[in-house]
């Protein structure tokens, strides 16, 4: 078990769910699993380094009570999870090359916890077990 | 206990993964065969360090729960 990558696809740029999935990626590093991460979308357009800590919303289902929710249980920054993540384990985060295309993003505009651009083809290289879309 | 504790990790009031998260950078700076305590009020932090240790090779030396308190005792892999 603990051989396995965890892979994660994200492609929702909500705050939840970014933080739904840094979790599970501080979670896996802790226990010594490698982890595998490529950004779409949304997702990768919250990555911009300008926009990271701007308020990226949360999931459409949440509604006005469930915003008030989340905000009252609001954890650290998904960013700052995943910065303790890489401190603690193998974490590697890369942005998908077609949606850096797609929003005129270029390398330099991201954050640091970005290790990289690639396709999917590079991506599967790094995907032994199940994958994840959030 | 018999043995000292080398370093204590506060997470009372810190809710998963924090108390994992932090308790695996916190083990690093303990030598091997030395003792890391770690307080937490998170109950889902009781199945989570069993699973930690099991999965890691930490050993959980100790677990007491007081005044919804839990404090765990983890020797680090020798």
């Amino acid at each position: 078990m603990t051989d396995d990558t965890l892979s994660l696809v994200l492609f929702s740029g909500t705050d939840d769910k970014l933080t739904s999935a840094a979790v599970l990626t501080v979670g896996a590093a802790a226990m010594g699993r490698k982890v595998n991460i490529l950004l779409q979308y949304w997702a990768l357009d919250a990555f911009r380094a300008d926009r990271v800590h701007k308020d990226h919303g949360v999931a459409p289902e949440a509604g006005p009570a469930g915003i008030e929710l989340v905000q009252q249980h609001g954890t650290e920054h998904w960013s700052e999870l995943l910065r303790q993540a890489k401190q603690i384990g193998e974490v590697a985060i890369h942005a998908c090359s077609h949606s850096m295309e797609m929003f005129g993003i270029a390398k330099d505009d991201l954050d640091p916890l970005v290790d990289g651009v690639e396709g999917v083809a590079s991506f599967f290289m790094e995907v032994d077990g199940p994958l994840t879309f959030i | 206990m018999s043995a000292t504790i080398a370093k204590t990790l506060d997470m009372k009031g810190f809710n998963c993964p924090l108390p994992i998260a932090k308790t695996a950078q916190a083990i690093r700076e303990i030598e091997p065969g030395e003792l890391l305590q770690v307080l937490a009020t998170d109950p889902g932090s009781v199945p989570d360090f069993k699973a930690w240790c099991r999965t890691t090779g930490n050993q959980l030396v100790e677990h007491t729960e007081t005044d919804g308190v839990y404090r765990f005792v983890v020797r680090r892999k020798g």
